[in-house]
């Protein structure tokens, strides 16, 4: 009986924790533009397939580990310069297009280049899952749900203390106060984006051994992470974390104790309801735009 | 620069001349195949290894002599897994390039789209594709090569109630290919008197499925499990079904076929059965196997050939072809009636797919135990005997 539960709550966790990573890219880009950027799930992607791509041209993992986090920043800040800086005067429904459409074309690309089938990573630790109370959970489960901690943390902690992150806070919050008090709002932006994809990318690459990768993951995940942001409310990284969390959990529970035909529908109507009682979800900010 | 022109230009109508004077050309016009498959698209996994063993092997017979001393010419167009598009092709196939027999059709969705068409016009046409509705009921000018669901689904229950497990848990993707085989899985069972005591599903781009994996696990009584999906689904269920320490056989598809699932799931895999072609374990299968040299001979040409493994989907493009060239020679004509008539009476050709019987009633001609059931050994595919 409780060895059930624990063992759908592990399965919600580890689906919580990669949802939660997504959601964390989603929070970053808009709290710096107010944009939502749709091809954050492609930064996953890319995260993951260039791990692939380069161990298979002989890198040592961890070398190709950074090699696909520096692939995916120089992706991120080319998507800005090239795709979102030359419309900034655009509105943010047209921005968000165009990320549309920047997700389509890297996924384009990543075919072309990377082929279409689906690849594997090997997990980080050597012991594969351990037992709790009769159910089993992944280690990779843990590496996931400790590295999206720390990444929370030091993303809160740059907002809140480093210069670039309370630039990066201003230029969201008035783009010609900030200009005017001397920020560079287009290199701030850009810095967001980049590293934003970095975070993504992270994520694509940790979850790999257990999600596997391929041209058209970010797809579904990026899907599900952003509804993960939106019940967190758009613009927190707790919020991020724990909307993912409340995501997986809904669907591991369904799936385990209701059932499997309503897995996917059951997380909508969350969604529904906690956007229709709380319409910032359960962390975005309830105060008035400033003007 | 001109004059070298001049002469290249010179040399080049000569030589086509002479060309033109060689027997094969002379004796009549080439036999023309035509062929649409999805060589590019989600389904280029099909048509791609399918376009390659036909040309590998219209290239063969031309080399040979061709065909009724003609030479054989494949007309091809890819449909990039589009229905509609290859409607237009095979509307092209049949108008403007008068092929005289069809080979194609990758997707079921392919091949239904062109059935119509092809009907109307009265030639002979080989499917390459799954579904068991193309041949169910019998359409007078529609062949195809592959064994349906339903037989993949009798041939694991099969294996099961030989091995006296008749309580089983079902977990099927809840996309096209899952969803039909998880039907006729239900109803194939109940034929058998085999119980179905857990049935769960999942997306196909699910990320985990241990929550279902522990419904079936604590199912009273269930003896075995199945998995019906193709894709990358089925290898996070083999790696859930060994993280969840489940002990019970467990079977998968034939849409997991390949070797590139063997590499996805890795150790996970161990142990897990699943009905293929003779083709997946054509290095291990014994001499007096009346399938050894078929199996054998296919994959050496295309690997020696192209460079990379063979897969099931070739075969069937190996098997179309071969049958429709005995069909021509038995007709001795391209008469497309005629040829037709060939193909139904088609008796006994042993393929690299299995061993196809064609009659007026069974346009597919293959039975359920073509398939065979294989074991991951040592992260091979191993024969069961």
């Amino acid at each position: 009986m409780f060895s059930e539960f624990f063992q759908f709550t592990f399965s919600g966790i580890t689906l919580g924790a990669i949802y939660a990573l997504v959601a964390l890219g989603f929070t970053l880009i808009y709290n710096a533009s107010h944009v939502i950027n749709f091809a954050q799930g492609e930064f996953l992607m890319i995260g993951g397939m260039g791990t692939v791509v380069l161990v298979g041209a002989g890198l040592p993992l961890p070398a190709a580990m950074v090699g696909a986090l520096v692939l995916a920043t120089v992706a991120g800040i080319l998507l800005h310069r090239l795709a979102i800086a030359p419309a900034r005067d655009a509105d943010v429904v047209t921005l968000i297009i165009i990320t549309i459409g920047a997700s389509i074309f890297l996924r384009g690309l990543a075919q072309f280049f990377w082929g279409k089938e689906y690849h594997a990573l090997p997990r980080f630790s050597a012991t594969e899952s351990l037992s709790i109370g009769g159910a089993t959970l992944l280690t990779q489960s843990l590496w996931i749900l400790s590295i999206a901690v720390v990444l929370v943390v030091a993303l809160a902690v740059f907002f809140s203390r480093s210069k670039l992150g309370k630039a990066i806070l201003a230029t969201s919050m008035n783009k010609d106060a900030a200009r005017l008090a001397g920020i560079k709002t287009q290199v701030i932006l850009g810095v967001a984006f980049g590293i934003s994809a970095l975070l993504g990318a992270a994520a694509g690459l940790i979850v790999t051994p257990i999600t596997f990768t391929a041209y058209d993951v970010g797809i579904m995940l990026g899907l599900k992470g952003f509804v993960a942001a939106a019940i967190g409310g758009l613009g927190s990284s707790t919020g991020a974390v724990v909307g993912g969390l409340l995501l997986g959990l809904s669907e591991a529970y369904t799936a385990g104790y209701i059932s499997s035909d309503y897995k996917d529908a059951v997380p909508f109507v969350i969604i529904l309801a906690i956007l229709f009682f709380l319409p910032n979800g359960l962390f975005g900010s309830r105060a008035a735009e400033r003007v | 620069m001109k004059t070298m022109l001049k002469n290249l230009a010179v040399g080049a109508v000569a030589a086509l001349g002479l060309a033109s004077l060689s027997p094969v050309a002379k004796a009549e016009d080439p036999i023309r195949i035509g062929s649409f498959l999805s060589v590019t698209g989600p389904a280029a996994f099909l048509g791609d290894p399918e376009l390659k063993t036909l040309e590998l092997y219209v290239h063969q017979l031309n080399e040979n002599g061709g065909l009724l001393g003609r030479e054989v010419q494949l007309v091809h167009y890819d449909d990039s897994g589009d229905a509609s598009k290859a409607r237009t092709f095979v509307t092209r196939l049949l108008r403007q390039d008068k092929v005289d027999l069809i080979i194609g059709g990758s997707t079921t969705g392919a091949t239904m789209a062109a059935v119509p068409v092809i009907e109307q016009a009265r030639v002979p046409f080989i499917s390459l594709a799954g579904a068991e509705t193309i041949s169910t009921p019998v359409k007078k000018w529609v062949f195809k090569m592959p064994q349906s669901d339903r037989q993949a689904a009798r041939r694991v229950l099969t294996d099961m109630k030989e091995r006296g497990l008749t309580r089983i848990g079902l977990i099927s993707g809840t996309g096209g290919f899952g969803a039909s085989g998880r039907n006729v899985t239900l109803e194939e069972a109940k034929a058998m008197g085999i119980e179905v005591v857990a049935d769960e599903t999942y997306n196909p781009k699910d990320t985990d499925v241990t929550a279902q994996l522990t419904r079936i696990r604590n199912t009273d009584g269930v003896q075995a499990v199945l998995n019906f999906d193709f894709g990358q689904g089925p290898a996070i269920v083999t790696k859930n079904y060994k993280q969840l320490g489940i002990e019970l056989p467990f079977y998968q598809s034939h849409g997991v076929a390949s070797d590139s699932f063997l590499k996805l799931a890795g150790d996970a895999a161990k142990g897990l059965r699943l009905p293929a072609t003779a083709l997946l374990v054509a290095d291990t299968i014994p001499d007096s196997d009346p399938q050894h040299g078929v199996v054998t001979g296919y994959k050496k040409a295309y690997e020696d050939r192209y460079n990379s493994s063979v897969s099931t989907f070739g075969g069937y493009a190996y098997d179309g072809f071969q049958l429709a060239v005995q069909a021509i020679k038995q007709a001795g004509s391209t008469d497309p009636a005629k040829v037709r008539d060939a193909l139904e009476s088609i008796q006994g050709y042993v393929g690299v797919t299995g061993t196809y019987n064609l009659s007026a009633k069974d346009h597919m001609g293959l039975s359920y135990d073509s398939f065979r059931i294989l074991e991951v050994k040592d992260g091979h595919w191993t024969l069961v005997e």
